[in-house]
């Protein structure tokens, strides 16, 4: 129990996808402008996150890896697929995606209102790939895990790109110089907030 | 069947009236080559690839290995959308062209695997990465779905080169004030260290590449003044 909290706590804060590894940075900056909607878009990062890390994982398991194949035959040892991963990992990404949104759609119209636009977005978002492929990089043992690890992820991009938001939303009544304005002050900004987020570098979980 | 006919033969005629009418460094496709260098750039203008920019420019070698994989998938990956452009169903084109790249983006890795094995080490998931690269996405859907296949292939080499000029002018900077070397070779005597000059450990970590890019889109809208944003 105590290892799932710790993996918990370690994906949100001291791995955080955007402050200490950049993924997801092109929506991350395109979509916070106000709070509200970077807040849509945050959920439904979690919600896919949480559901493709799990999937992916089980493929990599059971199909992807060196010798993954034994289950089938015990002729297959030998056999290495590991190059179909990228391919894989994005067809479950983007049907997943595909399929939440008429799911969601479904059942929760109101859900889909708010997060409607940003679902077929989030194919594309770097985060959700990356959650799949540091999950292969990191060997899980389980599924629970590589799930906490997701939704760990999720969370933690929801909370930078929060932030962001909420600093730009107050940074639009300052007298930014000119040709800073807009991009350049929203990078430099997110630089400073990593090098706040690296003080969780030290823990050691 | 017949309209099906029809439609191809529409194709076919399109891609020919476009082959032959403009020569092919014809004032117009120069600048679709020039245009991301500087008033276009993927990175400080269109917001789009982002994720690896920062990610891999602590050193300029794999920032060179990322621009040229980069190049190579975007050049491969928008002449073969162009070529399709006119097949692919409206409602599946996002997968169709994730496919599409994802194909390409294995080539790239298994090519560097075999070849530069410790670079592709180093650059771990963003090669990988490169398939979720908005920069790659977003030429496909803004360019080569509507373009022919010589300026779409212009189109993914001028922009794989402005994402590429940054890459490497922000791994220089880095690089040069991080560690005092360029590609692992020390450029900065060792008299000056002994005057008591220190690297920057700082340019090291994450966050000093954010704020080089801010920097350097600071640099660039001073110049420029047409890109400064209203707010």
């Amino acid at each position: 129990m105590e290892a799932y909290l710790n993996l918990f706590v370690k994906s949100i804060f001291i791995e955080n996808m955007i402050f200490a590894y950049f993924l997801g940075m092109c929506s991350y900056l395109a979509v916070s402008k106000t709070v509200k909607t970077a807040v849509g878009l945050g959920l439904a990062v979690i919600f896919v996150l949480a559901i493709t890390v799990p999937i992916n994982f089980l493929l990599d398991t059971y199909l992807l890896r060196p010798g993954a194949l034994t289950w089938l035959d015990s002729s297959y040892v030998e056999l290495d697929l590991s190059f179909l991963s990228f391919i894989m990992f994005i067809a479950v990404i983007a049907s997943m995606v595909q399929l939440v949104e008429m799911i969601v759609e479904k059942f929760a119209p109101a859900l889909y209102g708010a997060l409607g636009i940003f679902l077929p977005l989030i194919a594309v978002n770097c985060a959700i790939l990356g959650g799949s492929l540091f999950m292969q990089q990191k060997d899980f043992s389980g599924i629970t895990e590589s799930a906490i690890y997701g939704f760990g992820s999720g969370i933690g991009w929801l909370l930078a790109i929060l932030a962001i938001a909420a600093i730009r939303e107050k940074i639009s009544y300052s007298n930014v110089p000119a040709p800073l304005r807009g991009l350049g002050i929203t990078f430099i900004i997110t630089g400073l907030m990593a090098i706040g987020f690296m003080s969780f570098m030290g823990i050691k979980l | 069947m017949e309209e099906k006919k029809s439609i191809t033969k529409k194709t076919s005629t399109l891609l020919f009236i476009n082959k032959d009418r403009e020569p092919l460094f014809s004032k117009k496709n120069r600048k679709l080559l020039s245009d991301p260098m500087d008033d276009n750039n993927p990175i400080t203008v269109q917001v789009l690839g982002i994720c690896s920019a920062l990610a891999i420019t602590v050193q300029l070698k794999p920032a060179v290995v990322m621009s040229i994989s980069v190049m190579a998938v975007m050049a491969a990956s928008n002449v073969i959308i162009s070529l399709l452009r006119n097949l692919i169903p409206n409602r599946i084109r996002i997968i169709v062209q994730l496919v599409v790249v994802a194909s390409m983006v294995i080539l790239v890795d298994q090519v560097l695997r075999a070849f530069a094995y410790d670079v592709s080490k180093e650059l771990s998931i963003f090669i990988g990465l490169i398939i979720t690269n908005c920069i790659v996405m977003g030429r496909l859907e803004a360019f080569a779905l509507g373009n022919g296949v010589w300026k779409s292939f212009l189109d993914g080499v001028g922009n794989a080169a402005g994402y590429g000029f940054i890459l490497i002018l922000v791994a220089f900077f880095r690089e040069l004030l991080g560690s005092g070397k360029l590609f692992g070779y020390q450029v900065i005597p060792d008299m000056i260290y002994e005057m008591g000059y220190e690297n920057n450990g700082l340019m090291l970590l994450s966050p000093m590449a954010l704020i080089t890019v801010g920097l350097i889109i600071w640099l660039q809208r001073y110049r420029n003044r047409i890109l400064i944003e209203k707010n």
